[in-house]
């Protein structure tokens, strides 16, 4: 509130106060930033150093002599003796099949997912039907159940559907039902004010059509909101994704790093190919953030109440 | 993101009341068209609702009735497998990780996300500086992991570096009993305090601010507004943003999968990890079922408590 120190008594006083206390906010907020940024520097300076000039340039904060090798043997593009003789494991990291396969598996959630929500979200909104609430009610509980007591008995079953190691299988318990997004959406509709609706059933038009031509145009707001806040968590699933779709053609960005991490011999950790491999899976949440940064921080803000 | 609950379940709690239907004899077909519309308009959410929350409940109670290990056929042991938990050390063991690491990040990431906050609002809408912000908590748990893995390392991290060069003696960080699990709640501060402080920001944005200049007015020092005005109107907003991570944050489990995979000495060994380890690597479903199923009645009791926590508070709400 830099406008507040000139109302106060004195003037004198007043600035003397707004300085100190605008420093030590700056100070703090610097701190804190720099305190964001200083490991995901790390990566990418450690990235950038020779494999055997890791240790002696442990504490620089600039790559002295910088080198691409490291991305280059992450993504294989170096030879496996070559990569062996830089220090490495010669682990490599699929990066493009992962980066594919976690924006399809992304997509494909996300966009079930908010149809789905959206469709029964209205019918809980405007649609009178028998079991109307006891069925809400039901679908609003099951956020309360752990992640852990379904986890067992579905991976039981997509063991049993012969669907492990399938897309199918790792989108399958995302794609039809999150309580949240069903909430979210049913509390926007209600707001709606309903107006335009009743006056479409006038002219004869069928509840659905309304859903469709009048109400779904209406939402594309909260629709983007629920969208971006499920394709952050469906983005960064690491454990489903882990136990169901393990198979190298079929790794998501999470799943790869780790089994990347894991191949690296214990005791022995190649850490710029490692880092290299962190470096470009920041890559696309940088890019997300370049690209839709208002919406992306106004849809978090938004799921903590209002 | 499970800072959600409680405007869920208050809502639920409280239905809006819909309008008196019309008349029914006038209606009855476009009811009936009504009702169709309703029930397929729901029916792809109920059928995952059903396959992949209801019925998987259902069948983790029965499993946790049984002996069931994946390779011979599961048989009724009643309630063998409750009772073989209360007498385990390793699950209590767990319970307490999983309370302990609750009390060490809920509160610090509220502080820190605090401070954000309020310096955000001082001095800056910057769309840049509340991107930089959240960027962590954008990442996920494995991308986390591995960063501090790297800068906590014992030999060649830059932080044993700079304590090395201080003169005092390198830290194991994840590495050692005492430190792990709060090595395991530093990191997820760090991907946290981004994320309160976006919330926080929000409620303060919702402040009045002729309230502050008011108070300037009357001769107000900046640690009196902030104690008078600011932390009294966010309350509800922090009220809400602790209960609500609590159940999420119990249930901690990817940071230590990948850090330190429960070790050393099963000084990580949070409850959930617990779990998944009698599942997927001793393959005593039963026994983990049976687990998951007191977590989740520990969590639903929490949730209605917490529910009643935020009616007490309601009245504050402006």
């Amino acid at each position: 509130m830099s406008h507040t120190s000139l109302l106060f008594p004195s003037l004198k006083q007043g600035l003397r106060r707004w300085r100190s206390t605008r420093v030590l906010a700056w100070t703090v907020l610097l701190v804190m930033i720099a305190f964001t940024l200083l490991p995901l520097w790390m990566v990418l300076k450690t990235a950038l150093v020779h494999p055997a000039a890791l240790f002696s340039s442990a504490t620089d904060l600039l790559p002295a002599e910088p080198t691409l090798l490291n991305f280059k043997k992450v993504l294989g593009l170096v030879s496996t003796e070559e990569a062996l003789a830089l220090g490495g494991s010669g682990a490599e990291i699929d990066f493009m099949r992962a980066l594919c396969n976690s924006a399809l598996f992304t997509a494909i959630t996300v966009t079930l997912q908010t149809a789905c929500a959206a469709m029964a979200a209205y019918a809980f909104a405007r649609l009178r039907f028998p079991g109307r609430q006891s069925l809400f009610g039901l679908f609003v509980a099951s956020m309360m159940v752990p992640g852990i007591v379904t986890l067992i008995p579905n991976f039981i079953l997509i063991r049993d559907l012969g669907w492990l190691n399938t897309m199918a299988g790792m989108v399958a318990p995302f794609c039809l039902m999150q309580g949240f997004s069903v909430f979210f959406l049913r509390q926007f509709f209600l707001s709606l004010p309903r107006d335009l609706e009743e006056a479409a059933l006038l002219e004869g038009a069928s509840h659905f059509t309304i859903f469709w031509r009048v109400v779904l145009p209406l939402s594309i707001t909260p629709l983007a909101t629920i969208a971006t806040l499920t394709g952050i968590n469906m983005w960064n699933e690491f454990f489903w994704p882990y136990l169901v779709g393990k198979d190298e053609l079929l790794q998501v960005l999470p799943v790869a790093l780790q089994t990347f991490k894991s191949q690296t011999p214990q005791g022995q950790p190649d850490w710029t190919g490692l880092m290299a491999a962190t470096a470009i899976t920041v890559v696309p949440t940088v890019v997300l953030l370049l690209a839709f940064g208002r919406q992306v921080v106004e849809s978090v803000q938004f799921s903590g109440g209002k | 993101m499970r800072v959600r609950f409680l405007a869920v379940i208050c809502t639920v709690m409280n239905p809006i009341s819909m309008p008196s239907p019309r008349p029914a004899h006038a209606l009855s077909a476009t009811r009936r068209a009504e009702t169709l519309t309703a029930w397929a308009l729901v029916l792809p959410a109920l059928i995952g609702f059903v396959a992949f929350y209801a019925l998987p409940t259902l069948r983790a109670i029965a499993i946790s009735l049984t002996d069931w290990n994946l390779l011979k056929p599961a048989h009724f042991v009643g309630l063998q497998n409750y009772a073989q938990m209360l007498h385990d050390g390793k699950f209590w063991n767990g319970m307490r990780l999983s309370a302990y690491y609750v009390l060490l990040n809920i509160p610090a990431q509220m502080v820190l996300g605090l401070f954000l906050a309020v310096a955000m609002d001082r001095l800056t809408r910057s769309l840049f500086v509340k991107s930089i912000v959240l960027l962590p908590y954008l990442l996920s748990n494995v991308l986390v992991a591995l960063i501090w893995l790297w800068m906590l390392d014992p030999m060649m991290g830059l932080v044993n570096h700079g304590i090395d060069a201080a003169g005092f003696e390198r830290q194991p960080f994840f590495g050692g009993v005492d430190q792990a699990m709060l090595t395991v709640a530093a990191v997820n501060i760090w991907r946290h305090m981004g994320l309160v402080a976006m919330l926080f920001l929000a409620g303060l944005q919702n402040i009045p601010r002729n309230l502050y200049e008011a108070a300037a007015l009357e001769g107000a020092s900046e640690w009196q507004m902030f104690r008078w005005i600011t932390l009294p109107l966010l309350r509800p907003v922090m009220v809400f943003v602790l209960v609500t991570s609590v159940t999420g944050s119990f249930q901690i489990f990817d940071t230590i999968a990948i850090t330190t995979n429960g070790g050393p000495l099963d000084s990580t060994r949070v409850i959930v990890h617990y779990i998944v380890q009698n599942a997927f690597s001793f393959y005593q479903m039963g026994y983990a079922s049976a687990m998951s199923m007191t977590l989740c009645l520990l969590m639903v009791a929490y949730t209605f408590v917490q529910m009643r926590i935020m009616r007490a508070s309601e009245n504050d709400l402006a």
